[in-house]
Formats: structure tokens, C-alpha cells, sequence
């Protein structure tokens, strides 16, 4: 019998179960690396070489260097994790967050002090806005 | 005997310390957040407590993946402010209070509680931000903390009821104690939130209000409130809000006494990416 998971249908959020931990374990080690400024610093000096210390896949890699957070999720990385990666580039979590939105860091900005995501229209996949 | 004299709640959103940190409490994006603690900061001068039991989670900064404990107290005698990537925060270090810890831990343990006993850890902004909204920018925090760790990163988190279930069992634990200290417990995280994946940003005042009120008049019914409805109503880091039951089952009405008095209610959207709440409770 397999888990329940009743969370698959939430549009836009992966939940990171243990499942997605098995398959990011590598990947969130790697970011709570980042926590000590030398190895800041090394990673910085040469993202790849630095990278290719630690046993994570390919695409893991490739989506690290490429900031691309969205793919880092569905990869198994977790936010409270790879907000490291953020901090070394000196980036603020309002700017890691939007960065996954499709939206500019204006506009993200834009809608927070407006309120916020609206609620509607955004509780399952598929619902019509 | 040790008494639970009352109980807080509050959001604590980095950005906030950093804000704190950076003195950008003045300015216009901020001004509104800083203005809801007024009443707490001079509320916590006059109600000084003897400790602090304050539950956080901590974000990958204690705890890798290496080990996740589901509840952990921290019986340290003192506790080092993380560096969370950012380089630490210019704040106090925790001071700890390990005979009360160690006291509650034996008793919440033998209640079926399975803590896992931290005897050295750091604690990142999921404790330090509370401290500050509560008692600003102090050479040192007003009294002891008993830092009170709970995952809310891996799923699943513990749920809502053994929350709940838990904070009666701590309440039992404090009132078993031979000092007569004046203990507040604390329970901190959300609101409403999410931040990560194309729904980052998502807010739901109406839900989060309907929290707070639930929180206050009915934490019986809230507290089967199942995880989902947290992920999809409050977004997926509004999980946070379980801990705020652990406060709450520690009140003296869940356990036959009088409901208490709401001190101080506030709510405020947004801090960065985030809801901000926050209630203060007196029992009676």
C-alpha cells in the first residue's frame, strides 16, 4: 500500500516529503555547506569545481548553476536549504521567492504589499481563476 | 510551584530582524509591523517572566537532513546565535535554563512525548525574531529561554491534535515543578505564507483570521484541523502554525480552568513574504 499524499493538488507547491528528501539529500547538504564562510568563498571562487565534490546528480548541478530554484524543488532541494545559495549571492528571501514566480522582483514586490497571492482561484490544479 | 502565566503568539519572519537589525524600523514599509508590538514590549516590561518556553522552528540551520527531530528541547545552559548564511545576528546570546528543561523533559517524556534532548544548538531567527518583536533591541534578553525546536520542514510535521495534545502535557510538566517560577510560553511562526514554487507570495487573510479566533475561543476544534488544509489554504510554509497549538494546549481552560483574557491582538500583511500575527493570552 503506498502513502497517502494528499497534497499532489495544490498548484504551484511541491511539498517536501520523504520521497523528495531521499532525492534532494545531496543537494541540501550541499547548500547547508554554504553556512561556512570559507566554503562561501571557495563555491564563489568556482561553482563546478565545488560542486562536483559532492555526489548529486547532473541536473542537480546544471540547476544550481543556473539559479534556477523551481528546478532545484523538483529535484528534492528544499527553500529553508537552498536559501543558502541565496545568501551567498546576497540575495533576500523576497527576491529567492519571486524569483520562482515568473513574475520581476518588482512586481512580486508589488503584490506583497498589495495583499499577497490571492487565495482564489489557486487551491487546486486546474481550478478556473 | 511553577505556574504558566500566559502565553504568546507571533510570526517570525527573518525579514523582520533584518529590518530590526539594519534600524529600518521608521521607515514607511515597516512602520506598521514594528507599531503591533508596541503594546507587547511594554506588556513583557511589566509581566516579566522567571523563563521563556519558547516553541520555533528551526530552517536548516541547527538541523541538516542528517537528523530531524520531530520535537526538541534544548537543555543547554546557554545557546549561540546561527549563522544562517547572512553571518549571525547582532543579538544576545540565549541563555538557557537546564534544571527546568531537564524537569520537563522527564515528565513530557514519561507522558508519552518522545523528545529528543539537545544539549548543544544554535538557534536562528525562528526564536531570535520573537525575542526582538517582544523586548526590542535589549545588551541582553529579559530572562531564560527554553528553546523548543519542532520540524516543520520535512513532511509530515507533528499534527495539529498531538500539538495540542503536547502543550497540555508541558503545562503538566511546568505545574510539577517545585520552584515558583512565573513561566510564558511562546508559540511562533506563520501566518499565512508560501516560498517556494509559482504559488510563492499566496496570503489568505480571511483563513488567517478565522485562525486567530478559533485559536482563542475553540483550540479544541482547530486543532483537527488536518495538514492540508494548512498547505492549501495558508500556503506550504503556513504549517508553521501547528506550533502555535503546542501555546495554546498549555493554557489553563484546556485543562478545566478559566478561558483566558485576549491582552493584545494584532495582524498586519505584508513583512516580505509573509502574514504577521500575533495574539497575547492571560490566564486567569
Amino acid at each position: 500500500m503506498s502513502l497517502d499524499k494528499p497534497y499532489t493538488d495544490v498548484p504551484g507547491t511541491t511539498v517536501f516529503d520523504a520521497d523528495m528528501s531521499r532525492q534532494g539529500y545531496h543537494l541540501n547538504q550541499f547548500c547547508m555547506s554554504l553556512m561556512k564562510a570559507e566554503n562561501r568563498t571557495r563555491f564563489k571562487a568556482n561553482e563546478r569545481a565545488y560542486l562536483d565534490e559532492w555526489p548529486m546528480s547532473e541536473e542537480q548541478k546544471q540547476a544550481v548553476l543556473a539559479r534556477d530554484l523551481n528546478r532545484c524543488i523538483a529535484l528534492g532541494g528544499n527553500i529553508y536549504f537552498l536559501a543558502k545559495i541565496g545568501a551567498t549571492d546576497g540575495k533576500s528571501f523576497q527576491q529567492m521567492a519571486g524569483s520562482m514566480t515568473g513574475m520581476s522582483e518588482e512586481e512580486y514586490r508589488k503584490m506583497m504589499i498589495g495583499g499577497g497571492r490571492p487565495i482564489e482561484g489557486n487551491r487546486y490544479t486546474g481550478e478556473k481563476k | 510551584m511553577a505556574r504558566i502565566s500566559a502565553s504568546v503568539y507571533t510570526s517570525h519572519v527573518p525579514a523582520v530582524g533584518a529590518a530590526l537589525d539594519l534600524g529600518k524600523t521608521a521607515e514607511p514599509y515597516w512602520q506598521p509591523v514594528f507599531k503591533g508590538y508596541e503594546f507587547s514590549k511594554q506588556w513583557l516590561k511589566d509581566h516579566k517572566p522567571d523563563v521563556i518556553f519558547l516553541v520555533y522552528n528551526d530552517h536548516a540551520n541547527a538541523f541538516s537532513l542528517d537528523i530531524i527531530p520531530t520535537f526538541a528541547i534544548g537543555t543547554a545552559p546557554e545557546f549561540a546565535v546561527a549563522d544562517e548564511g547572512w553571518g549571525p545576528r547582532p543579538v544576545p546570546k540565549v541563555i538557557g535554563y537546564p534544571k527546568l528543561a531537564g524537569h520537563i523533559a522527564q515528565s513530557v517524556i514519561q507522558d508519552d512525548f518522545d523528545l529528543t534532548i539537545v544539549n548543544r544548538m544554535d538557534v536562528d531567527h525562528g526564536l531570535t525574531v520573537p525575542l526582538s518583536l517582544m523586548c526590542g533591541q535589549p545588551q541582553a534578553w529579559p530572562c531564560p529561554v527554553i528553546p523548543f525546536a519542532v520540524n516543520v520542514v520535512q513532511y509530515p510535521v507533528p499534527s495539529g491534535r498531538r500539538c495540542y495534545m503536547l502543550g497540555k502535557a508541558i503545562r503538566k510538566a511546568i505545574e510539577s515543578y517545585d520552584e515558583p517560577l512565573n513561566v510564558q510560553i511562546w508559540g511562533t511562526g506563520g501566518m499565512s505564507h508560501q516560498l517556494q514554487g509559482p504559488r510563492a507570495g499566496l496570503i489568505n487573510k480571511e483563513w488567517d483570521k478565522a485562525f486567530l479566533d478559533r485559536l482563542i475561543a475553540d483550540p479544541e476544534g482547530l486543532s483537527a484541523m488536518p495538514h492540508i488544509d494548512y498547505v492549501r489554504e495558508a500556503g506550504s510554509e503556513g504549517i508553521e502554525l501547528v506550533m502555535w497549538l503546542i501555546a495554546r494546549g498549555a493554557m489553563n481552560d484546556v485543562s478545566g480552568g478559566k478561558p483566558p483574557t485576549v491582552r493584545h491582538r494584532f495582524y498586519h500583511v505584508p513583512a516580505s513574504n509573509t502574514a504577521v500575527g500575533h495574539l497575547i493570552l492571560e490566564n486567569n
